[in-house]
């Protein structure tokens, strides 16, 4: 399913297209300087925690075609990071507009729908 | 009130693609006559409809309607009065389909569907939350609920459809839940749930997922598989099921409750969404239908389902129609089939949000205002500091949580924020008098709407509850043997 793509970030002269709202049309389009592009944009500097949660939701969406829910989260994140990391506020302090769609977005993939 | 001419005329939804309109069997781009067929739709919606004929004929302008609806408090303009989104709809069936409209349009106020008035129905018709908080005080009972559901089916009958919704609906088409969630995806994440629930409680409380012979089917919005505070609600029916001893199911194939074919009027695509819980039901061979915590869902359950799907015949006689998860609750708690301990939440001080949907277009229980008085006993059975918010915002006159009526999506935040500001004055107050902590919710929409603008109001996105995530916490469960 698209929509039309309305923007572009022109990223090492390579042009890559956006929906509205900021998610890549196309999952290959994705690199790390395409996260770093989008996270600049809203004032986030990607620390190695972003990337730890970045590339879980990757592998979490190459397994199962879409992002993982929030408590396969949080205890992949706990699993990894500690126990103390597990729960949704440290994510919300990574991505304070919310984990699943902003970290979904920096990851590109697409934009999660329905009641959340 | 001061009013701001045009103040939320900016504010719109996202338009769906060609390919999501063709899916759902709309034109993909707005269409060349779309004047006329949209003239000719209005006609046959006006014709077909009581509520929608009573809301073109019977509105005498008394002005009671004008400061209930939350979009127009948080906006102020104009247009967000409910006899003002009406009369965009009003003017032009004068117009068209009245004589003193056809031959003297000045006397009656009748106008044309030019350019400008498409543009206003967009927008205007996508800035309601069909929660029916105006119809409350209207002396004539209009709805207009009605008129945003039927103008939003014009719209995209002529090419105009909204991106959020119907990008959802194509999705529980396709897929089987509002979130695309594939199967194995949900399997997955209930076996997590099982771990997480055993590590917690040290009890083997099952999700069972496709299990043909089970009692009970529960369909859920599949926020409750995924999102925080959803999945605490679903944990709560999970624990309250087992405890009781009950035999239920999940389905892959009715993996979502939700039903947004209400909200952009469309009675197909309403049956559609519906008769996929029916034939999940009937193929798992299950005696009840239990629905979770979605207001919109329950409003749908309650009032179209049975007539849309062909009813519920196979189910169990003393159970022939879909019942609400608190209704099963409240029936276990009042028998004492289970036990609630208010000390487990000691540390909370809780107020309810009314759910729009439950509130106003449902019922819920065997007495009258069971949909107020269920959800309460509940809470006041879990927790010993329960407070009400201001009367006027609640139950009968509760407030929308400025998300419902498929308005859910980031494009529309600025309307979402303002439109919650009534709810949030009132949480204010019962924050700075009796100190609450929680405000508890049994809507997915609401639960993920306040989540996302409590910061904007000096609250914790977490500070929002789901109603059997309190319940759950209270209920006493028997060790395993």
């Amino acid at each position: 399913m698209t929509s039309p793509a309305v923007a572009e970030l022109v990223i090492s002269g390579q042009v890559i297209l956006t929906d509205e709202d900021g998610y890549l049309k196309n999952r290959d389009d994705w690199s790390e300087a395409v996260a770093q592009t989008l996270s600049a944009a809203d004032g986030v500097e990607l620390t190695e925690s972003h990337w730890e949660v970045i590339r879980l939701l990757q592998e979490y969406y190459d397994n199962y075609e879409i992002a993982p829910a929030i408590r396969i989260l949080t205890k992949a994140v706990g699993k990894k990071l500690g126990k103390d990391k597990a729960n949704s506020r440290y994510l919300y302090d990574l991505f304070p507009q919310g984990p699943a769609k902003q970290a979904c977005r920096y990851a590109g993939l697409p934009k999660p729908t329905g009641c959340v | 009130m001061t009013i701001q001419r045009d103040a939320s005329a900016h504010i719109k939804p996202h338009a769906a693609s060609p390919e999501v309109q063709e899916s759902l069997g709309f034109p993909s781009e707005k269409i060349d006559n779309w004047h006329d067929k949209a003239i000719e739709l209005l006609g046959e919606k006006v014709q077909s409809s009581r509520a929608l004929k009573l809301a073109m004929d019977a509105c005498m302008k008394c002005g009671a309607c004008t400061d209930k609806c939350h979009y127009y408090l948080g906006t102020q303009d104009p247009n967000n009065m409910p006899v003002a989104r009406q009369e965009l709809m009003r003017s032009v069936y004068k117009r068209h389909y009245t004589f003193t409209g056809k031959y003297m349009p000045w006397l009656v106020g009748a106008k044309e569907l030019d350019e400008t008035m498409l543009d206003r129905w967009y927008t205007y018709f996508h800035q309601c939350s069909q929660c029916r908080r105006c119809s409350v005080y209207c002396p004539v009972g209009i709805d207009t609920s009605e008129v945003s559901m039927a103008g939003r089916d014009i719209l995209a009958s002529v090419g105009l459809g909204q991106k959020y919704a119907n990008q959802i609906i194509n999705k529980a088409n396709t897929k089987g839940n509002n979130l695309g969630l594939p199967g194995p995806a949900l399997a997955d994440t209930l076996a997590g749930l099982e771990e997480d629930v055993f590590e917690e409680t040290g009890i083997p409380v099952r999700f069972p997922l496709d299990q043909h012979g089970a009692d009970i089917l529960l369909v859920t919005p599949s926020a409750d598989f995924f999102a925080e505070p959803q999945v605490d609600g679903l944990i709560g029916y999970a624990k309250v099921l087992h405890q009781a001893g009950l035999s239920w199911t999940l389905s892959t194939a009715a993996s979502e409750a939700a039903n947004f074919g209400l909200f952009v009027g469309s009675r197909s695509h309403t049956q559609q969404l519906g008769m996929k819980i029916r034939d999940a039901a009937k193929a798992l061979g299950v005696k009840r239908l239990v629905f979770g915590e979605c207001g919109h869902a329950w409003r749908v359950a309650q009032n179209h389902l049975s007539e849309l799907v062909g009813g519920f015949d196979f189910l169990d006689d003393n159970y022939p129609k879909p019942q609400h998860i608190a209704e099963v609750t409240h029936e276990l708690l009042t028998s004492g089939a289970i036990e609630l301990d208010a000390t487990r939440n000691a540390h909370r001080r809780l107020t309810f949000h009314d759910s729009c949907n439950v509130a106003r277009a449902s019922s819920l229980g065997s007495t009258p205002n069971g949909q107020f008085t269920v959800p309460r006993a509940l809470l006041k059975a879990s927790c010993d500091h329960f407070f009400d918010m201001a009367e006027h915002t609640t139950k009968q006159t509760t407030f929308c949580c400025g998300g419902g009526g498929g308005l859910l999506t980031d494009e529309l935040l600025e309307l979402r924020i303002k439109g919650a500001k009534p709810r949030m004055d009132a949480l204010k107050a019962v924050v700075e008098q009796h100190g609450v902590t929680d405000l508890v919710a049994m809507c997915a929409i609401c639960k993920s709407q306040f989540a996302t603008v409590f910061p904007e109001y000096g609250y914790a996105f977490d500070q929002v509850l789901s109603l059997h995530q309190v319940v759950g916490d209270a209920l006493v469960m028997t060790p395993a043997a």
